[in-house]
């Protein structure tokens, strides 16, 4: 019994100089603490399966949005590009299977329509800010504009039924009995996107550019090529999540997305990135997207009205800038 | 700017002196490969070139040293010695290829060693670091990179005694090392103590050109601000 407590307590010092390291991950444990205790059908398999995949619709947005931030720049469109990424995507994958193709190939070239959309997308948000100059709050907020404005031209409004059933097996089906093929899926890209954004020169070349576009450029980075990349893997990644969210409901919606991209953001700048530019990492998106999900899911398990969800979204994202902003300036001041 | 020109050669300390706004800034730029001038011509050993890019010139040996350092504040001073021209190695038997950090980390350990620079840590942010500190991560850059031209300006301002002696050593290191140096400075009593020659510039166009044992400070400053005063 003596050794049994002797371990437990030399565990728990540097488990808790790890946790209040990373605080956001205590936010996080919190949240599901309080929700199970006020509601023990939150602690589930069922219900965190649920989180996530409610989740991995802003994951997956926040993986990009995680590198234009540290880059310097914002992008606001990625949930009208997830919008009519998913819509081209079903249009394409309805138009085929109604001609009798074969289901499997419809949904394959539907599937390389959207993610081919969105990365056109995205890459006219990059030429619009590197060629044109636009600064990048403004092309990107023109982007979501002309994004969800197509979104409805193209289907007049109405959502895109009709697809193949087999769509079924991508958006609901669980690996292993448990884990379902979409958080399969944001676990992937969330592995990928950390190994590029902390290995490579890519990444490196994103944090410098974040940190000084001028240093950048005359190191001899190709700040220009760059920046195009990044905003043409953000719009491939929300065209990712456009078609995952049309696999899960076997149905194409025009309103898909929408505040998607204020949630992304969220996410990022909650998992400790500047909106300056020069800091963040997956983990803390990652992080901060889980912190959004859980909230959301929470809230509605222990039946608060819909309503406060914004609510509670906003406060949590003044309150995580705010705890980071004084962690900043103490350092500063010593 | 119109019509400049000199020559700029090995183990030679070159000095550019001008008020502001006589054209130091552009000229460098133009040797750098930030600016594309629109006449005259450019050699290089001998050989005619076009520089077209920032990254053109560093890749044939011309390193600058911007009076504001132009580092990356948000990384380190590994991060920054080689930003640009990151070490990489292939894993996954050459499929992929990723930073190596840990010869980077050690090869910048070894340069600021070398050339006798203290930096309390090579993994903080360089905003962290001091002034002296932060103008001796950007010389050990230029250096590591075995700068055939290095290009500094101003690089005393804003430093302490101890640290300004620090960097005068540093470009006596370089001359014996061969390379050519040009350096900006206001600070004439710099220009005495470590140039061969110095170039100065007037609105544009150059004033005069010395060498600098046999020219003197009101000299230099007549041509500066013209002559007629």
């Amino acid at each position: 019994m003596i050794q049994i407590s002797g371990v437990s307590i030399n565990l728990f010092k540097p488990v808790l100089q790890f946790l209040l390291n990373r605080w956001i991950l205590l936010i996080l444990l919190g949240f599901v603490l309080i929700f199970s205790l006020l509601q023990p059908r939150f602690f589930s398999i069922y219900n965190f399966q649920n989180i996530g995949l409610h989740t991995t619709e802003v994951l997956i947005l926040a993986l990009g949005q995680t590198f234009v931030i540290i880059s310097g720049g914002i992008d606001l469109s990625v949930g009208s590009v997830l919008g009519f990424s998913g819509i081209t995507a079903s249009l394409v994958m309805k138009t085929l299977w109604l001609n009798m193709y074969n289901p499997i190939l419809s949904i394959g070239l539907g599937i390389i329509a959207g993610l081919t959309a969105g990365t056109v997308l995205g890459m006219m948000n990059g030429l619009l800010i590197v060629r044109l100059k636009v600064p990048p709050f403004i092309a990107t907020l023109g982007m979501l504009g002309i994004a969800r404005g197509g979104t409805y031209l193209l289907t007049a409004g109405a959502s895109v039924v009709d697809l193949p059933p087999q769509l079924v097996i991508l958006g609901s089906s669980k690996i292993l009995g448990f884990l379902p093929i979409p958080i399969l899926i944001a676990l992937i890209l969330a592995i990928v996107a950390h190994f590029l954004l902390s290995q490579t020169p890519f990444g490196r070349h994103t944090y410098a550019m974040g940190g000084s576009r001028r240093a950048a450029s005359r190191a001899g980075i190709a700040i220009d090529k760059h920046t195009v990349l990044i905003y043409a893997f953000s719009g491939l990644l929300a065209a990712v999540s456009g078609v995952l969210v049309v696999a899960r409901f076997v149905t194409g919606s025009p309103l898909a997305g929408a505040n998607d991209e204020l949630n992304s953001i969220a996410a990022v700048v909650i998992g400790g990135a500047s909106l300056f530019g020069g800091t963040g990492n997956i983990f803390g998106s990652v992080a901060g997207a889980l912190i959004i999900g859980v909230l959301l899911v929470g809230l509605i398990v222990v039946n608060v009205q819909p309503y406060w969800q914004m609510v509670a979204v906003g406060i949590i994202l003044v309150l995580a800038v705010s705890v980071d902003q004084i962690r900043h300036r103490s350092k500063d001041e010593l | 700017m119109e019509k400049v020109s000199f020559d700029s050669w090995p183990g030679e300390v070159m000095g550019l002196v001008g008020d502001n706004g006589a054209g130091k800034s552009t000229l460098i730029k133009m040797i750098s490969g930030v600016y594309v001038p629109e006449e005259g011509d450019i050699y290089w050993k001998g050989e005619r070139i076009n520089l077209t890019s920032p990254r053109n010139a560093r890749e044939l040996g011309i390193e600058t040293i911007y009076q504001d350092l132009s580092l990356a504040d948000n990384l380190e001073a590994t991060a920054n010695i080689f930003l640009g021209k990151e070490l990489v190695k292939p894993i996954l038997g050459g499929l992929l290829v990723i930073l190596d950090k840990k010869t980077m980390f050690q090869k910048s350990k070894q340069i600021l060693d070398q050339l006798e620079i203290e930096v309390d840590s090579v993994l903080t942010p360089v905003r962290d670091l001091s002034g002296g500190q932060r103008q001796s991560v950007a010389i050990a850059r230029a250096i590591y990179w075995d700068a055939q031209l290095m290009i500094m300006d101003e690089p005393t301002a804003a430093l302490g005694v101890k640290e300004r002696n620090k960097v005068l050593d540093l470009v006596k290191a370089l001359k014996n090392r061969g390379v050519s140096v040009i350096f900006i400075s206001h600070n004439l009593l710099d220009i005495f103590a470590v140039t061969d020659r110095v170039v100065i510039m007037r609105r544009g166009i150059k004033a005069g050109e010395k060498i600098t044992g046999k020219i003197t400070e009101d000299e230099i400053i007549k041509m500066m601000i013209g002559s007629g005063l």
